[in-house]
């Protein structure tokens, strides 16, 4: 407007990427509602009758347009709030079009609940213009923040806080379930049996936020005084001694989620020497783990086709043994293999285990569809571990050694050897480094973590069937990975505890964990290739002067899904 | 080219000390020889299968091939042009095989597609084509075009984030049960050729797909947009250096990737008689197989690839491993498939006819 000429298709230009953000938010709205995650996430309340998590993830999203649309350059409050109506647009027509149509037949996600969530409990005439109203607002919201960053800095431990309490609830209910006295009684003011109260929700944010101002600048000026080796061996150990002591305290059902969790760190320890280490990108990794687990049930079981009734830890030895055995039997032929041809050949080979499990060519020694069934807990003297939280501190022992036997590979002369394999083969070639056995060790070692992991995985269950060694295992440890970071230890740890443990403990989100992995593997490798907790060495290399990161910034249209 | 060279030698067999990896790699090539030698010897003392019997074997194989080789051609032309192993591209079968399914399905019940077969296979095929295009194209512009330039196993993680991301998003909108395909009556029947009874979905799969692959081919030889296709594929930059706009290269491969990977979701659905939410990795991994087989990159190559991909896997388990007396050989077919697949990448990563091609990629 200032300037007539250009200023007309400046200002088209302007709104129109305003509008196009929005409306990319609002498509991952709207995906959200096909897919049935929002309806889901709208069963769950964060403040009891007052706001579910699906409403308060609409309403994210459309602040998080309103922010990005709001670009100020002196309509930042216009363009934020059609950031945010256009980032509900989409629902908006969704929920008109389910009031014209009978959409369920074929859409299944699409019920008369998402319809009621959408309306707002309004009729028809009125919900759009509601729904609208209230995208505008928090667009506006969203743009007020991104203007005043102290603000939002501020107001976020509360948000976070609440968020947290509220998703949650059941899980701080049930720990906090056997104490009587003052703390039972803040229990019972913050929340009811479903979730957060109204005023329990508001004295968290109110002392979240109170207890950051008056302790957050302290600490947040310790913490960015010290070096960051330091800051991470702090968090390392905060999150250690956590992982330690919470199933001991919180009981059989935190035990088993943690226990899972413990698995795939080991698993995700030896695949981080394949992937992380060496660069060999297996996708057939799943295999060894089977290894392990069938060797295990076939040399203990209580079953007819168990070839010994071995007691458990004689058998343990075996299971990595011959896990390893396969390993390098895997990596032999593959050895000539490289780069995306390797991630397909592997992920043959584990199909083709798969195949042959599952077939009747394999089913007098393997039991088929069936598997193995009665593998018994392992016994320390007299005891027997079989409840999940003792389970889980012999799954600890195990991803502590595999940890620490990481930790010295990574520095040593097979470690570094990796490296530069995984740099260029050619090169470290020429530089002496013997290529097949540099790879036969790292097929043969990382088996071997995923064959202990299947090991304990087989007594954990007490039966092996083929269906529980799918290739979507290789994919979650492969994802974990790369959402820790490759070839970085504390990274395993984190990214087994984001993917496992939380779609874990958030039980109905159970069903949605691979759309969600999917997405992150996407975002990742475009925002984050290095990983949440990189390793010196890559974060180095990704960042020293290569634009990895920055690629195509202006070509990004990717919603932030979940 | 010396450093290419190095890359592709194993350990050299020399005089008088061979290496290990040598013997293994010999012995695969035994082990797999023996198993198709002595099963098919095996297969012909014991004469258990008609003459009828092996007809429907290489009929199936030939049915089921041309699907695999028009999925071969989508990763093929897409490896050409980006390098990329484009993941997701069995889970772009799978759309085209689900938007097909909420056509053919209502046209079935209301009688149409039995009345009018031409004008119901039109409407699903046309679905199809435009569901699986439509997908194939938000995929390449969301997930695929920010890698461009990027090297490493980054692309090809992204490509299998699509690929679940895919599947999982089917699987929420449409459900995890398995949908049985319609099968109007005139795709039941059959009509005898010298004796044998010929399958007419069989003959309108084969026929369909060798008219449709014609017509890529055609578009890819002739059409200035096919020319500069090919242009990218030999080299990207001396392309754009001749005022190719590789983007719309990249749009117009994944175009014509996305209508075959669509075409060949209804044949395989029609085949199979169902679709469901995770269909669409199997086939798509194969017809990679496939890809590789013929050379990837080579557009010809893959359609022949496929093929032979679905003979082998139709007569093989009956032809090779009957002959060796194991149970219930059929269920092994994927066993062959992947068999065939991991040889080739070991043996033949550079195919069959694309040597040329293949040597500046290696």
């Amino acid at each position: 407007m200032r300037r007539i000429g250009i200023g007309r298709t400046g200002a088209w230009v302007t709104w129109r990427r305003t509008a196009l953000v929005g409306l990319a938010f609002g498509a991952g709205a709207l995906h959200l509602a096909a897919v049935g995650v929002l309806l889901m996430l709208h069963q769950r309340w964060i403040v009891i009758d007052t706001l579910s998590l699906g409403q308060a993830t609409v309403l994210l999203l459309a602040a998080g347009a309103g922010a990005m649309a709001a670009r100020g350059d002196g309509s930042r409050w216009l363009q934020g709030a059609l950031g945010g109506v256009c980032a509900v647009l989409p629902l908006a027509l969704l929920s008109r079009a389910m009031d014209a149509l009978t959409l369920q037949p074929i859409f299944i996600a699409l019920s008369p609940d998402l319809q009621a969530m959408l309306t707002l409990g309004l009729p028809p005439a009125a919900a759009t213009p509601a729904l609208l109203a209230l995208g505008a607002v928090a667009g506006l919201v969203g743009a007020g923040l991104r203007a005043a960053p102290r603000l939002s800095r501020a107001l976020l431990p509360g948000a976070v806080a609440v968020l947290v309490a509220g998703v949650f609830q059941e899980l701080i209910q049930l720990m906090l379930q056997q104490y009587e006295g003052p703390i039972g009684a803040v229990r019972d003011f913050v929340y009811t049996w479903e979730g957060l109260t109204q005023e329990g929700a508001i004295t968290v944010f109110l002392v979240v936020t109170l207890l950051a101002q008056l302790f957050g600048r302290a600490t947040q000026g310790r913490v960015a005084a010290m070096e960051p080796a330091r800051r991470r061996q702090i968090w390392a150990g905060i999150a250690l001694a956590v992982i330690v002591v919470l199933p001991a305290v919180a009981g059989s059902y935190i035990g088993q989620v943690l226990m899972l969790v413990g698995l795939y760190i080991l698993m995700g320890i030896g695949l981080n020497l394949e992937v992380g280490l060496a660069g060999l990108l297996d996708l057939g990794f799943v295999a060894f783990f089977a290894v392990g687990a069938y060797t295990t049930a076939l040399l203990t079981a209580d079953a007819p086709n168990a070839l010994m009734h071995l007691p458990y830890w004689a058998a343990m030895p075996v299971s990595v043994l011959l896990a390893v055995c396969v390993g390098v039997l895997f990596g032999l032929p593959v050895l000539g293999v490289r780069g995306d041809y390797l991630a397909v050949a592997t992920m043959g080979l584990g199909e083709i285990v798969r195949v042959i499990v599952l077939s009747d060519f394999g089913a007098p020694l393997l039991g088929g569809a069936q598997g193995v069934l009665h593998i018994p807990k392992p016994q320390l003297g007299s005891y027997t571990l079989s409840s999940p939280v003792a389970l889980f501190y012999l799954t600890l022992v195990a991803a502590a050694i595999a940890a620490f036997i990481a930790w010295r590979l990574e520095n040593s002369r097979l470690g570094r050897a990796w490296m530069a394999l995984r740099d260029d083969e050619d090169v470290a070639q020429a530089l002496g480094i013997n290529l097949v056995r540099s790879k036969l060790l790292a097929y043969g070692l990382g088996a071997a973590f995923a064959g202990l992991a299947g090991s304990i995985f087989a007594t954990m269950l007490s039966s092996v069937y083929p269906s529980s060694f799918q290739l979507l295992i290789s994919i979650n440890v492969l994802a974990l990975i790369i959402v820790g970071g490759m070839g970085s230890l504390p990274g395993v740890i984190l990214g087994s505890v984001v993917l496992i443990g939380l779609p874990e403990l958030l039980r109905e989100f159970g069903e949605y964990r691979y759309l969600f992995y999917g997405a992150v593997l996407v975002v990742m490798m475009r925002l984050r290739p290095e990983g949440l907790w990189p390793s010196d060495v890559r974060q180095r290399e990704l960042h020293a002067g290569d634009e990895t990161a920055a690629l195509d910034a202006g070509a990004d249209l990717l919603p932030a899904r979940e | 080219m010396s450093g290419a060279q190095l890359a592709r030698s194993r350990p050299r067999v020399t005089i008088g000390r061979v290496s290990p990896v040598e013997i293994v790699l010999w012995s695969l090539r035994i082990l797999v020889l023996f198993v198709v030698f002595a099963g098919t010897i095996g297969a012909i003392v014991k004469d258990r299968y008609t003459a009828a019997q092996w007809f429907d074997f290489v009929m199936f194989g030939l049915t089921i091939g041309a699907i695999y080789a028009q999925i071969a051609l989508g990763y093929t032309m897409v490896y050409g042009v980006l390098r990329l192993i484009n993941f997701a591209h069995g889970d772009i079968v799978m759309c085209g095989a689900f938007a097909g399914y909420f056509v053919a399905s209502p046209l079935d019940r209301s009688g149409f597609l039995t009345q009018h077969p031409v004008m119901g296979m039109t409407a699903i095929l046309a679905v199809a084509i435009v569901t699986s295009t439509v997908i194939a194209l938000l995929t390449e512009r969301i997930a695929y075009r920010p890698f461009r330039r990027v090297s490493g196993s980054g692309p090809l993680i992204a490509a299998i984030g699509v690929s679940f991301f895919l599947e999982q998003t089917f699987r929420g909108m449409f459900g995890s049960s398995v949908k049985s395909y319609p099968e109007p009556s005139w795709q039941r029947s059959t009509f005898g050729v010298w004796g044998f009874n010929v399958p007419r979905i069989d003959v309108l799969v084969i026929g369909l797909a060798i008219i449709f692959m014609a017509g890529l081919y055609l578009i890819v030889q002739r059409t200035k947009m096919g020319t500069a296709m090919r242009a990218v594929a030999e080299d990207a930059e001396a392309a754009a250096l001749m005022g190719i706009d590789v983007d719309k290269v990249v749009v117009f491969t994944f175009t014509l990737g996305g209508a075959m990977a669509g075409i060949a979701g209804v044949f395989y659905a029609f085949v199979y008689k169902q679709v469901y939410f995770f269909m669409g990795f199997t086939p798509g991994i194969k017809a990679f197989g496939a890809a590789v087989l013929g050379g990837i990159g080579s557009i010809p190559g893959a359609m022949v690839g496929g093929v032979f991909l679905g003979l082998v896997e139709s007569v093989g388990p009956s032809l090779f491993l009957d002959g060796l007396g194991i149970p219930a050989p059929y269920q092994l077919r994927d066993l062959i498939a992947f068999t065939l697949l991991i040889m080739v990448l070991i043996f033949r990563p550079n195919g069959i006819f694309g040597e040329r091609m293949a040597k500046q990629r290696a």
